[in-house]
């Protein structure tokens, strides 16, 4: 794709905000002005609330702010921060980059994030996957990453399947280039709809939301890395990117090797879509890729924090597929490992999704568990058959825990629980 | 099994039926039926396969609605798990799986699908906008000797029982069968259906015993339930303060 003309680029200098029209303006003051307000009660970034009270007072704002820029997309169930930063990175070689780097990506959280665009010419967006379609529409795209699709959170978000239609329907006609998963037949039945698609493969080790073809229902069959429909004729598409163990290779076959600071297969997976989508900036791979090497943690995540001396490597998993590629990437046993679930509403109330994990890849590592559903865990653990500890705090349990670096695995809410306990120790 | 040597557990359709850690059931009765020194063959049947007659516990879990109608479609043209039923195998089926095995559900389509008929219950859509989503509390029918049951229900349908069934539980939480009457899945000899969604026996693990007790015909050894009781405890607290 290298050399690819894009549209809107080189049509010079990017305007910014200060060229939108009064209302506009109007909005962007405003949620500048609730956002600072919000900080100050010290209720977060505030970007959310400003966000809000911007779309209130022009409805129309993601659209006009986005106009100024040249925008990529990137949405999927497990990856999308990172995703998001990696491409922010890669497309700083050419340019000035906004970025919703927090995680906002509901669309109040998106227009906050690009009202403070101030010069950039790219706005790099990650987007939940239900508001994918809206904010496509919206934000004109020239680019959009579909990375995967599985379950989560099933007892309030939309089922499965139901999203990769909508994204197929959103998606349909669109003028964007879309950079998609080959590996996941749900991103491949939404993305084929489109006349533009870069296929990367990416892999996705989770398998079990796409036993049965999106297209016609039929059982899906897969020898080795390829996939089809035994009744109909879908299948896996030609890839032009590639992640083969730890290299990439590109389209003109070169090989590049991944060393990068992030661990695992899956954030591998992420610079090779990343790599992609940079290309279709014009940005060449081996400039994305020395910018992707300096990321090192993202939003928290990966992050190795020091507490009561000794050395946490913090790992967010929200959802099965998830959980299977950080097992896959954590140290091998006997590091111990911590595990945290909690159950609150930004987690999914239900629990069940923990019969999904293969908790016997853990087998033969001291486990320790933690979390307000630690018991739900405990159970879970016990009928696989592994030995652990159950433990009311992360304090108890690292004044049990043998010596070495400790892997903590944790879901969205526990996650930040644990960032804050931590951090509350170290000041 | 009687007279056997190995207890054959079929799991029905994980490729369709598995979408709320419906595999756990599977794990647990394997779990409490070998520590208990019974050899079990865990058999998963893919919804390209046939089921085997002569399982002696069968398994059916809860999906979307799509995959739903397509388990329907593939297991009324296969006569295996009738068969099983027709000679005295025992079956839990949990959610859209109960909704199979009754004469009828709606489907995804928003059409009456046939279902298997091995259980006398009805399913359609419960009223516009309610969906049954939450914790459930429900006291089982005495003449099965069990605690309450506590678990988890998400779903839209709503399901009436006929006169071959009794209600499996009434709930003191929750929605159960979505018919105002506060009952909860239904029973009829050893086939059992529910609401209580995916893993239901990690806080009952009784409901496992009760299916290896119809399944084995003798009685079974207690087991050190540590983290079950405890697990049970701790959510049967959480309903009752968030009831009060
Ligand atoms: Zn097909």
């Amino acid at each position: 794709m290298t050399g690819t003309p894009v549209p809107g680029q080189g049509a010079g200098p990017a305007r910014g905000p200060e060229a939108l029209p009064p209302r506009a303006k109007l909005a962007v003051t405003a949620s500048r002005v609730t956002a600072a307000i919000s900080r100050r009660a010290g209720k977060g970034s505030g970007s959310v609330i400003g966000g809000k009270i911007a779309l209130r007072i022009a409805p129309d704002l993601l659209a006009q702010l986005a106009d100024h820029l040249q925008v990529v997309l990137v949405s999927g169930t497990n990856g999308k921060t990172t995703t998001t930063r990696l491409v922010a990175e890669a497309l700083r070689a050419a340019g000035p980059v906004v970025s919703n780097a927090l995680g906002a990506n509901m669309p109040a959280g998106i227009t906050s994030a690009l009202a403070g665009a101030g010069d950039a010419r790219f706005g790099v967006i990650e987007v939940d996957e239900k508001y994918l379609s809206g904010v496509a529409r919206d934000a004109d795209p020239i680019a959009i990453v579909l990375l995967n699709l599985s379950r989560d959170q099933l007892d309030r978000a939309a089922e499965t399947r139901m999203l990769a239609e909508k994204w197929r329907e959103g998606l349909r006609g669109t003028e964007a280039v879309l950079v998609a998963n080959a590996d996941d037949p749900l991103v491949v039945w939404a993305a084929s709809s489109a006349k533009d698609v870069v296929w990367v493969a990416a892999g996705q080790m989770w398998q079990e939301d796409s036993w049965s073809c999106p297209s016609c229902g039929g059982v899906m069959h897969r020898p080795g890395d390829d996939w089809y429909c035994s009744d109909c004729d879908f299948r896996r598409p030609q890839v032009t990117w590639s992640l083969v163990g730890e290299e990439m290779v590109d389209p003109d076959g070169q090989v590049w090797p991944l060393d990068l600071q992030l661990p695992g297969r899956a954030n591998r997976a992420n610079a090779t879509t990343a790599a992609a989508v940079a290309s279709v900036f014009g940005v060449d791979t081996a400039s994305a890729l020395a910018r992707m090497k300096n990321v090192t943690a993202v939003a928290g995540r990966y992050d190795v924090v020091s507490y009561r001396g000794r050395n946490l490597r913090l790992l967010l998993a929200k959802n099965p597929a998830g959980w299977l590629e950080t097992f896959s990437l954590i140290d091998p046993a006997p590091a111990p490992v911590f595990l945290s679930v909690n159950a609150l509403d930004a987690d999914g109330k239900d629990t069940s999704w923990l019969w999904d994990v293969d908790f016997t890849r853990l087998a033969g590592r001291p486990l320790f568990v933690l979390g307000q559903r630690r018991l739900d865990l405990a159970v879970r653990l016990d009928v696989a058959g592994l030995e652990f500890s159950v433990h009311d705090d992360l304090a108890g349990a690292v004044a049990a825990c043998p010596p070495g670096q400790i892997e903590v695995i944790a879901n969205y809410t526990a996650f930040q629980q644990l960032r804050r306990t931590i951090k509350e120790a170290q000041a | 099994m009687i007279g056997m040597s190995k207890l054959r557990l079929v799991w029905i359709y994980p490729d369709l039926l598995s979408t709320y850690g419906d595999q756990g059931n599977a794990l647990i009765v394997e779990r409490r039926a070998r520590l208990r020194g019974i050899d079990v063959e865990r058999i998963d049947v893919r919804s390209d396969q046939p089921v085997p007659t002569s399982g002696d516990i069968y398994l059916i879990g809860g999906g979307e609605d799509r995959p739903q109608r397509l388990a329907a479609e593939r297991l009324r043209r296969d006569p295996g798990l009738g068969q099983a039923v027709a000679r005295g195998a025992t079956l839990l089926a949990v959610c859209a799986g109960y909704q199979i095995i009754g004469h009828e559900f709606v489907d995804d389509l928003d059409r009456v699908e046939p279902g298997l008929g091995l259980l006398d219950v009805k399913s359609g859509r419960g009223p516009v906008g309610r969906r049954c989503v939450g914790e459930v509390l429900a006291d089982v029918d005495p003449v099965l000797g069990l605690p309450p049951l506590s678990g988890f229900e998400n779903h839209q349908g709503v399901t009436h029982l006929g006169p071959g069934v009794k209600p499996l539980a009434r709930v003191t939480a929750g929605f159960g069968n979505g018919t105002d009457d506060g009952s909860e899945g239904a029973y009829a000899g050893r086939v059992i259906g529910t609401y209580l969604h995916g893993p239901v026996m990690s806080r009952n693990p009784g409901l496992a015993d009760l299916l290896l007790t119809w399944a084995t015909g003798v009685p079974l050894t207690p087991l050190e339930d540590r983290w079950h009781e405890q697990l049970r405890a701790e959510r049967l607290k959480a309903v009752r303060a968030a009831a009060s």
